[in-house]
């Protein structure tokens, strides 16, 4: 297996020597972070596999895949509506960026005074470091940030990539442009795939990723419980793999940790004392291997019960209507649901601020931990917002701002724990 | 009951001793090995509990088998311990400074804390000294000692010292230059400040306190009288051993005298 795994990576280009560098690093993280926690779901263990063969059986699906002539279009965004993906016959891939490992790489070409999303996505790229990235066939980007529009155009000199535009505002105009977009991303998929979307074939996509958010939203459900059946860790990891794994698969793995789950709570079984306190974590998208502040505050005592992020509630929070009709029909009932993430990219944004309340109150938290990726302007300058919302509210909140590497671990836990001294009464 | 503070700073080392009242205090540089300097500190000496605090807490704490508190809740205990009325306290240390504001019954409320750059830190001051060549406990006096204005726009560490460059290749006087570093800092704690809400009383601790220029500015800017303690800089020690005081065996592990701290130094390497 593991020859096999290196004679396709060689085959798909990868730098064998730095990917080995990498996969030998997130080894001794996991175990670290995942596998020190007591008392987890046994469910967890599919989610421990995968982490575990990360660039392996998941990769030769999609090289087998493309070898029977199937495609593969990797994105970055939630914005990217995947039914249409789906029902072309090809395969979405989540991609991850989510580690320091690439930063350097990409600070050779990106200003330095980048996100560190941007920065490591770019990074896998010109490292050739992602066999994700390098066996898809086109990567879809957005416009959801300047710094990634402008990373894209960059990018599209090394692989194929199509932008979407998403737009600024929510109102009409700006709802008829993007249900253009989506329209035209249609299009750009039928010729990449050379099959056609029809109404069939785009009802039964709905309802396959439909499947997938409904059990997503029943994990976060359960979170919703005193006490907490499983970790905030395990449950960003849960959601972080249902990026990139099959959309059939990974339904029926969670559903299968729900059931756990539900077991736990009928025993009153939780895996933190009834007494820590409870946070709610709102912001920047966490992409694997990215757990830092989850583990900061887990060690720190406190569990994370909801990310109100797109590596959370906004990732699959609401469903495509699935009553069907022609194919135009279908197109816009996809966009008007895709318009209803309330990303830190649109202005204003208050569905976001009414969201974090309603969350705070749905998920019983002490506090709320606003977290953004340093350099994102959008979410630094709508934690102001979110700051003046929640002081009214009286719900304590403490606002960080980072990066994916290690060197503020000290001031982050300083921090962290200092708020959980302040909430915890 | 005798009970020890104990605050390993990223610079300097500070320890109280506790029973009605301050017992003994000190402070000492950190050094490359802050284990082996805490247990040089704690040797010989007794006391019955004992609380860490400052940046590294969870290493020393693990070792000795102590407890920890953040600094930030140490230093609002402390200062609260000083001034019963103090409502805001600003600590500027070695690496790190915060605002913290505390309600009427000194509960913190909410706080502020510079990210993982120096900017406003003592840090901070200390480089530009060293590019000055002024020692940084001559650097606030130094720059009360004019009145030239110059300006120093950036606050990012690096940056600054570049600017510092070309401020003396100018030939400006240090003096102006070292008042100039001083205005960047005050008014980056200002905006903590603001950010947190002031409200009086205010107190300003750590080894920034020391610093008469910066006293002086910041209580200018802020147009309010800061109290500073007498020995600004134990102020989070002070709030560590009070909350060793406190502990009544559940929140605060029990620490019996020098169990374990004279470790095999060899098992530290």
């Amino acid at each position: 297996m593991t020859t096999d795994n290196r004679q396709m990576w060689a085959d798909l280009g990868i730098d064998l020597k730095r990917h080995d560098v990498l996969l030998n690093a997130l080894g001794p993280i996991y175990k670290e972070v995942y596998l020190s926690q007591t008392n987890r779901p046994q469910g967890m263990g599919f989610f421990d596999f995968v982490v575990g063969d990360i660039h392996g059986i998941r990769v030769q699906e999609l090289r087998q895949h493309a070898m029977n002539g199937g495609k593969v279009v990797a994105t970055y965004c939630v914005f990217v509506p995947e039914e249409i993906v789906w029902a072309a016959g090809a395969i979405p891939v989540g991609l991850c960026a989510g580690t320091q490992f690439s930063v350097p790489l990409a600070e050779e070409i990106l200003p330095r005074n980048t996100c560190a999303l941007i920065k490591s996505s770019f990074g896998f790229k010109l490292g050739r470091l992602c066999p994700y990235v390098q066996t898809s066939h086109l990567i879809v980007g957005e416009t959801t940030c300047d710094g990634k529009k402008k990373m894209f155009e960059i990018l599209s000199q090394y692989q194929p990539v199509y932008v979407m535009e998403v737009p600024n505002k929510k109102t009409g105009l700006s709802r008829e442009l993007w249900a253009g977009e989506v329209l035209a991303f249609k299009d750009v998929i039928e010729k990449l795939t050379g099959n056609e979307v029809n109404a069939a074939k785009l009802s039964q996509a709905t309802k396959l990723v439909n499947e997938r958010r409904r059990a997503l939203r029943r994990l976060y459900d359960l979170r919703k419980v005193r006490p907490v059946p499983i970790s905030g860790k395990d449950a960003l990891l849960v959601t972080q793999v249902s990026f990139y794994d099959d959309v059939t698969r990974c339904t029926k793995q969670v559903t299968a940790l729900c059931d756990e789950l539900e077991t736990r709570v009928a025993a009153r079984k939780g895996v933190a004392p009834n007494n820590a306190p409870r946070i709610l974590i709102s912001g920047s998208p966490m992409a694997i291997p990215n757990w830092k502040l989850h583990h900061i505050l887990e060690t720190a005592g406190a569990v994370v019960v909801c990310e109100e992020s797109c590596t959370g509630t906004r990732f699959f929070t609401d469903l495509v209507p699935e009553n069907g009709g022609t194919v135009e029909k279908q197109l816009r009932d996809i966009a008007d649901r895709y318009m209803q993430i309330h990303c830190a990219c649109f202005t204003p944004n208050d569905e976001r601020l009414d969201d974090i309340v309603r969350l705070a109150g749905e998920y019983q938290v002490d506090g709320v931990v606003h977290y953004n990726l340093q350099f994102c302007h959008t979410y630094a300058n709508e934690a102001v917002k979110v700051e003046e919302v929640l002081a009214k509210k009286g719900i304590p909140l403490l606002r960080i701002e980072t990066d994916y590497s290690d060197e503020d671990m000290g001031q982050l836990r300083t921090r962290i724990e200092a708020f959980l001294e302040m909430i915890r009464k | 009951m005798i009970c020890a503070g104990l605050d390993v700073g990223s610079r300097t080392i500070k320890l109280v001793i506790f029973d009605d009242g301050i017992r003994d205090s000190l402070v000492l540089e950190t050094g490359p090995n802050p284990l082996w300097r805490c247990q040089e500190i704690l040797s010989g000496r007794s006391y019955e509990r004992l609380v860490v605090t400052g940046y590294g807490r969870h290493l020393v704490a693990s070792v000795l088998g102590a407890e920890v508190v953040s600094e930030i809740k140490a230093y609002a205990i402390g200062a609260r311990h000083l001034y019963a009325d103090c409502r805001t306290v600003i600590d500027i240390g070695g690496q790190d400074s915060k605002a913290i504001l505390l309600s009427n019954t000194g509960g913190m409320q909410k706080f502020e804390m510079n990210d993982r750059c120096a900017a406003g830190t003592g840090k901070f001051l200390e480089v530009m000294a060293d590019t000055l060549e002024i020692n940084i406990r001559d650097l606030g006096d130094l720059a009360l000692s004019t009145s030239k204005v110059v300006q120093i726009n950036s606050l990012c560490t690096v940056f600054a010292e570049s600017e510092v460059v070309s401020l003396i290749a100018r030939g400006e006087e240090s003096s102006a230059i070292a008042l100039a570093l001083h205005e960047a800092v005050a008014t980056r704690i200002v905006g903590m400040l603001r950010r947190v809400g002031i409200k009086e009383r205010v107190i300003f601790a750590g080894g920034g306190a020391l610093n008469s220029c910066l006293c002086q500015l910041l209580g200018e800017k802020l147009g309010v009288e800061l109290a500073v303690p007498s020995q600004p800089q134990i102020v989070g020690a002070l709030g560590a051993a009070l909350l060793a005081k406190q502990g009544d065996g559940q929140n605060y592990k029990v620490v019996h005298k020098s169990d374990r701290l004279h470790l095999n130094r060899k098992e530290d390497k």
